[in-house]
């Protein structure tokens, strides 16, 4: 099991950074999978082009809540245009660990609602993430 | 492990040997198939007359003059005779072939509800419907003004039987209520709400892709007046499904889809409708998928439903006695005694994706998720739950597998205590 559910994604999940939601956000989006109930919420402050502050909320599996602690690490300090142009690759490779079809959803949950929230839009297709 | 009455009467390791799925590894561990609730496995005989069908007798059904097509005929209408005695159904011609059970309700939402209810009827559920027996009757009630109720159900997953004299009224049309809960295991009670629908003149659909497959049917001592049930279930193939209904209702109902074989004559100007079955059956029809579920059904019967109904409760009492004894994890549903072959359950602090995912690792395959009872889990607080679901061909063996790979998933989670 250490190939999935290695230290780095368990610590994630059970310590989770940047948990909460920001009152006082620029912009805010969330979205689930209902196929497994895990849900995302991302609220973001953005001062001049560059994302300050960062939190996420929700809650479902240990893949789906690592990636986003770990998203959320990533993007803070980071401008608009880089966490706009971070692709399906870049998180599963910030995960590092291997996905199959089945639970890769799981991994870009985060990343859907990201970009939806960045890009403004309604919502975002799976196989639009880039 | 533990001694329940761990008894049975199947010969579990000869009817494995019809099964050639079961035997292979998966991630380098022996195969422990723990999803028959969602789709059973076939044994030989099924993939052989299949097989057989395709490189001797396949031609069109109903249609041919000549040898090949008048074979297949006859192999495509013997499937329906047997599926009809399986069920004790009147008559062959009470046997619609769908694609599945979703499908056989759609059908009664379109053909049935559809031409019969009027604004203001009510069609009566239950809160633990699986969505092929609620979105059909949404989609109907939307269009024709009804009104939809629920029986609720109790913490422990049973109907609120006691609520059936208020719930059930003169508005009421129909209650559509599942024979077996795919999430809770529950088999609900039937014959006092085919007693009180029927007082009132309202009519009773029987989903039954939980129950047929597990659980001895006669629907003529049942009582109801439609029973949906899916072939992929019960040991038969993907793609072919069953209604079967009261005559004198399919006959007096409009047709479902149109095009050839479901007609007597056409015109320019119209259609005259065939008889049945065949005014239901559309278009050429899943030919070897319906003698598939024809040989399952002899599969089944040589076996008996009441043993296997034996065999799957005899694991399900084993399983839910060691789950219960496992650190922070909790059942959802009523007693073994009340139900099939199915235990959902949830983990403290590990989501049943994770669950399903470390249990892959170890070969064993189990549900995870809303189990396509959002409703259901709503009720019950819980966005998803883990569901282990047994079959004639399920092992006290597997079920310790089955706790073993727990164990895995707890100190993979709960390593810092």
């Amino acid at each position: 099991m250490e190939d999935l559910y290695r230290e780095i994604i368990l610590d994630h999940y059970e310590n989770p950074r940047n948990y909460g939601e920001l009152p006082d956000a620029d912009i805010s989006y969330e979205d689930d999978n209902p196929l497994c109930g895990d849900r995302i919420r991302m609220d973001l402050k953005v001062q001049d082009g560059r994302i300050v502050d960062v939190r996420f909320s929700g809650k479902g599996c240990a893949i789906s809540q690592a990636s986003a602690s770990m998203l959320t690490e990533r993007i803070k300090g980071a401008t608009v245009e880089e966490a706009r142009r971070l692709t399906r690759e870049d998180i599963l490779e910030m995960l590092g660990i291997p996905l199959g079809p089945a639970r890769i959803k799981c991994a870009l949950l985060s990343l859907k609602v990201l970009k939806a929230g960045l890009y403004g839009l309604p919502k975002i297709d799976w196989d639009e993430l880039g | 492990m533990k001694s329940v009455g761990l008894r049975t009467e199947l010969n579990v390791e000869r009817i494995r040997a019809d099964f050639p799925i079961l035997h292979q590894a998966i991630h380098g561990k022996p195969l422990v198939f723990l999803d028959s609730a969602a789709s059973s496995q076939k044994p030989i005989p099924v993939i052989e007359a299949m097989n057989e069908y395709y490189r001797t007798t396949h031609a069109n059904v109903h249609r041919g003059v000549y040898q090949l097509s008048e074979q297949a005929t006859a192999l495509y209408e013997e499937a329906r005779r047997k599926i009809a005695a399986f069920i004790g159904a009147a008559s062959p011609k009470e046997i619609i072939f769908t694609r599945n059970t979703t499908e056989a309700i759609n059908l009664v939402a379109y053909a049935w509800a559809r031409p019969f209810l009027r604004e203001g009827d009510e069609i009566l559920l239950t809160e633990m419907e699986h969505h092929s027996n609620l979105v059909p009757w949404f989609l109907v009630a939307q269009e024709k003004g009804l009104r939809i109720r629920y029986i609720p159900i109790t913490d422990e997953g049973r109907l609120r039987l006691d609520l059936l004299d208020t719930l059930i009224t003169e508005r009421t049309r129909l209650v559509a209520v599942t024979m077996m809960s795919n999430v809770l295991g529950t088999i609900n009670p039937l014959r006092p709400i085919i007693e009180k629908a029927h007082a009132v003149g309202a009519m009773v659909l029987i989903d039954g892709a939980q129950g047929v497959p597990h659980i001895p049917v006669n629907v003529q001592e049942l009582g109801g007046d439609f029973l949906a049930f899916s072939g992929h279930k019960m040991c038969g193939p993907t793609g072919i499904g069953v209604l079967w209904g009261r005559r004198e209702l399919l006959e007096a109902m409009p047709p479902f889809l149109g095009g050839g074989d479901m007609i007597r004559r056409v015109t320019l100007e119209g259609a005259e409708w065939n008889e049945l079955p065949y005014k239901f059956e559309a278009g050429t029809p899943a030919i070897a998928e319906a003698i598939g579920l024809g040989v399952a059904v002899d599969y089944l019967s040589r076996i008996g439903l009441e043993a296997i109904h034996h065999h799957e409760q005899m694991l399900v009492t084993y399983a839910m006695e060691r789950l219960s004894e496992f650190p922070g994890i909790r059942i959802v549903g009523p007693p073994p005694a009340e139900r099939g072959g199915v235990v959902a359950f949830v983990m403290d602090r590990v989501h049943p994706h994770d669950i399903a995912t470390i249990l892959d690792r170890e070969g064993i395959c189990i549900r995870a998720g809303h189990h396509c009872a959002m409703p259901l889990h709503e009720r019950l607080g819980l966005t998803a739950t883990a569901r282990a679901s047994f079959y004639l061909y399920n092992t006290i063996e597997e079920v310790d597998r089955l706790i073993e790979g727990l164990e895995i998933v707890r100190k993979t989670f709960h390593r810092a205590g």
